[in-house]
């Protein structure tokens, strides 16, 4: 097939970050009026090496031709010269800045915000973008924020697009207008690369897929030519199953009890409001939800971290006795046998220490134990040990700061350290959030057995069709309050969407 | 006391408010440029130290020099002194080797900072100490060397040059004593002032080094160079402050210099960029404020209570924690620190 030359052309690329082997001889073509996805486990490079291509790394070795013209690119302003233009995964604005003052940052020539404004205008009708180029960045939502950074690198003149997980977090509605304005752009004659984890999102927008494993590149393939199992597989190495099992609860019986919550922030506006809903033991119950919907708060509260303004949290035993959790110390409630493991968007910022080695994060829950006034090593050098082996932590050594080990690595860390506490309630948010699919499928895996024992899961996703295949009953929280609570066999992903968005769904249909 | 009284002492206590305002409407505009570049340069305290004794340096040089001419047959002509001393370089030299001593000091605290990527509050306070140090050393040097019978060193006539009210000021009244009185670089504070505050929300340039301040890896990926603006910021923002020493030595204390009479003003003019909430032009009227707020007790009868006094004395300071607490009450985001103020900036951590 020919194409014409290649947008951009990779030849054998290669970067390190100190012992770690980044990317290593890689090659691959970027087309003009195609939409490339961008493939790979966590840790596998990709983001590396687009990063090479925005000019934010160097790389050690190998060329990069534009059009078929050898470039260097050395900083992010050459990239933006040469017509290359990123979208990070953690959006790059300032925030007390107004969306025109971002995108006319790093620009020549003198200021001048009226002119910037006119032209943004005229871009977002061309493209049909929704956004007031005087709104100050922290006052937009997720959604506007990124429509902004996509609005910084078209500005610029850029033809060439990399997103780097675009979707992560956005609804479905959200999702399915970026790629309708992204779809706009290729038939515009624009390359455009995509990152993304979730397969159905390769398969609905992509042309072609390109596939990297730790740092290597795979090889492409055309899309419609290709299923999700093949590219899972070439992604992964080996076979694997994409089929999250989800048994029948046995024996459920309530084990949370949550009614009448009510939890307002510090200046008084509520997170949380009259959210009553009870968690089973042996069942996994899914919270779906907008980012900043109420989900942490309400994690938070059951864990005995967040003040409760109203409303009552009962733990029940199997026999029935009932036990209110508010009021109670976070510790006691962990020695109830309630588990968190909460992963921020920086995954770090909660429940591990980034500058600690793994031994020393699980003894952060293990350091009470043990009589003696010295602390016992040995156990928590035993549970990383089991977690690294169980989980196929990919770590130089148990004495590596967790920092330096990549974002997937970190989050089962985390959850392996909580799920080895043996609790009876499991509170996850955002377990898979920017794993790659093989370790987010043993994430899924690792929830299910916990299941089976009986755990009362309670998991808060972000991605509806993960949601959907995964948990028993699907909670949507909107803006703090329930949307509803759906039964996780036959629900349906334009159901929680509008449901994300407006308490109880339907009424008005949205445009999506 | 009646109203015509009280107008005429206002009138006197204005003018003096503004004298000590200046030196730190300087240091809070350098702070606020170099706070707006993401560093805290906790040295202000130093860097106007020095910046004041390096004028003094270069105005006793000078002073030396124009003496060795002046003497005839090992006897001091004072005419002819008077006649020698050229009135640009008495402004120049001392004011050259003033912006050359700050921006010394700047220098260092980049280099430590944002080269070598330092911890900005060890460095500030260090270099606080350092420049203190400095020019006390220099300080009682130069004394010993002049042989002053007095722990401190006068300069009195190339100070004049500095404290030449504009003209007509004299024959104009109140008028001309509230708004006319002061040396040069009253007017070129104000003047600096307004110019780094339209340079910040008015310029590209400007733009681009608050989001340095803002979120040094946005910067960097929208192409702006952000050590250099660290550099250029911090660098510009000593030299600015250093100028607030040299305008207390040479004119606010008529070219007289003294270790440790400079005091806590440093101090104060970091306060003073909180008080302002990083706005170099609401300085300007902030600084007369705080200049006012420092001589208060002087002119508040409080008989022989001298603890009354004390408590005076802190009223910039407390004022400027109202403010803290206020604009935290507030919570515009506007209104914040720089967001990455005090922290190190490198491009490939993770």
């Amino acid at each position: 097939m020919d194409r014409g030359t290649p947008a951009v052309s990779l030849r054998n690329i290669s970067k390190r970050f100190g012992q770690v082997q980044a990317n290593s001889h890689i090659d691959l073509d970027i087309y003009r009026g195609e939409i490339l996805a961008l493939l790979g486990e966590n840790g596998s490079g990709k983001t590396t090496l687009m990063n090479m291509l925005s000019g934010i790394y160097f790389p050690d070795e190998g060329t990069i031709a534009i059009d078929g013209r050898k470039v260097m690119i050395d900083s992010p302003r050459t990239a933006i010269e040469l017509g290359i233009g990123m979208i990070h995964q953690h959006f790059k604005l300032v925030d007390v800045l107004t969306a025109a003052e971002n995108i006319e940052l790093g620009l020549k020539g003198k200021l001048n915000l009226q002119q910037a404004t006119r032209k943004i205008r005229e871009i977002s009708d061309a493209y049909g973008f929704d956004v007031d180029p005087q709104q100050k960045i922290y006052d937009m939502s997720v959604s506007q924020k990124q429509t902004v950074e996509i609005l910084k690198v078209l500005y610029r003149g850029a033809d060439i697009l990399i997103l780097d997980e675009p979707t992560a977090v956005l609804t479905p509605q959200e999702t399915e207008k970026l790629f309708r304005v992204l779809r706009n752009m290729r038939d515009d004659g624009k390359a455009i690369v995509i990152i993304t984890h979730k397969m159905h999102e390769v398969l609905s927008l992509s042309d072609r897929v390109a596939v990297l494993r730790r740092g290597e590149y795979v090889g492409d393939m055309i899309t419609a030519e290709t299923t999700a199992q093949d590219m899972t597989n070439r992604m992964v190495g080996h076979s694997v199953t994409l089929n999250i099992e989800r048994p029948e609860p046995v024996d459920p019986k309530p084990r949370i009890k949550v009614s009448g919550l009510t939890v307002l922030s510090d200046t008084g506006v509520p997170k949380l409001e009259n959210v009553s809903f009870t968690a089973y033991s042996g069942e996994i119950l899914g919270i779906a939800g907008i980012a900043g919907s109420g989900q942490k708060e309400l994690l938070e509260a059951i864990a005995g971290l967040q003040a409760v303004s109203a409303g009552s949290i009962a733990y029940i035993e199997d026999d029935g006795a009932c036990e209110e959790l508010i009021g109670k110390d976070p510790l006691e409630i962990q020695h109830m046998g309630v588990a968190l493991s909460f992963v921020p968007e920086d995954r770090l910022g909660m429940g591990l220490v980034g500058s600690m080695d793994l031994d020393e994060n699980m003894m952060l829950r293990t350091y009470r134990s043990g009589a003696l006034p010295v602390t016992d090593r040995k156990l928590p050098h035993q549970i990383a040990q089991k977690v690294v082996d169980e989980l196929e932590v990919a770590t130089p050594s148990l004495h590596t700061p967790v920092r330096n080990l990549s974002g997937g690595n970190v989050q089962k860390v985390l959850v392996g350290r909580e799920i080895t506490s043996a609790p009876k309630v499991l509170l996850t948010a955002y377990a898979v959030r920017g794993l790659d699919i093989n370790s987010s499928y043993m994430i899924y895996d690792l929830l299910n057995q916990q299941k089976k024992k009986g755990v009362a899961v309670v998991y808060v996703g972000e991605d509806l069709d993960v949601l959907l295949e995964l948990a028993d009953r699907i909670l949507v929280l909107c803006g703090g309050k329930i949307s509803g609570i759906l039964p996780g066999r036959s629900a349906t992903k334009d159901e929680i969407g509008l449901m994300m968005t407006r308490v109880g769904g339907g009424a008005e249909k949205n445009d999506a | 006391m009646n109203f015509a009284a009280f107008l005429a002492e206002l009138v006197s206590f204005i003018p003096r408010a503004v004298v000590q305002g200046i030196p730190l409407l300087y240091g809070s505009t350098g702070e606020t440029l170099t706070e707006k570049s993401g560093n805290l340069n906790l040295g202000i305290p130093g860097v106007m130290y020095v910046g004041g004794i390096s004028g003094v340096v270069g105005a006793f040089l000078y002073d030396q020099a124009v003496r060795g001419r002046a003497t005839v047959d090992g006897v001091l002509d004072p005419q002819l002194y008077d006649r020698l001393l050229n009135p640009f370089l008495s402004i120049a030299i001392p004011m050259l080797s003033c912006l050359l001593g700050a921006l010394l000091m700047g220098l260092i605290y980049c280099f430590l900072t944002v080269s070598l990527r330092a911890n900005q509050n060890v460095t500030g306070l260090a270099l606080t100490t350092f420049g203190v140090g400095v020019g006390n050393f220099l300080g009682g040097s130069l004394i010993k060397l002049s042989g002053s019978d007095v722990p401190s060193i006068a300069l009195t006539k190339i100070s004049i040059f500095f404290h030449q009210p504009l003209p007509f000021a004299a024959n104009l009244g109140w008028f001309g004593s509230l708004f006319l009185s002061y040396g040069f670089m009253a007017y070129l504070a104000v003047a600096i002032a307004l110019l780094v505050s339209y340079f910040l929300r008015r310029t590209r340039a400007g733009l681009h080094l608050r989001s340095v301040g803002e979120n040094p890896a946005t910067a960097d990926a929208a192409g702006i160079n952000v050590a250099r603006y660290k550099y250029a910021a911090t660098c510009v923002g000593s030299m600015i402050a250093g100028l607030g020493g040299l305008y207390y030595v040479m004119d606010y204390a008529s070219g007289v210099w003294s270790n440790n009479a400079f005091g806590d003003r440093g101090w104060l003019a970091i306060a003073l960029v909180i008080f302002t909430i990083w706005r170099p032009s609401v300085g300007v009227g902030a600084s007369f404020l705080f200049g006012g707020l420092y001589i208060l007790h002087m002119y508040i009868p409080t008989g022989t209570m001298l603890a009354v006094k004390e408590l005076y004395k802190m009223a910039p300071y407390v004022v400027t924690l109202i403010v803290l607490i206020l604009s935290s009450l507030r919570n515009k985001r506007e209104n914040q620190p720089p967001q990455h103020l005090g922290l190190p900036y490198f491009r490939e951590e993770r």
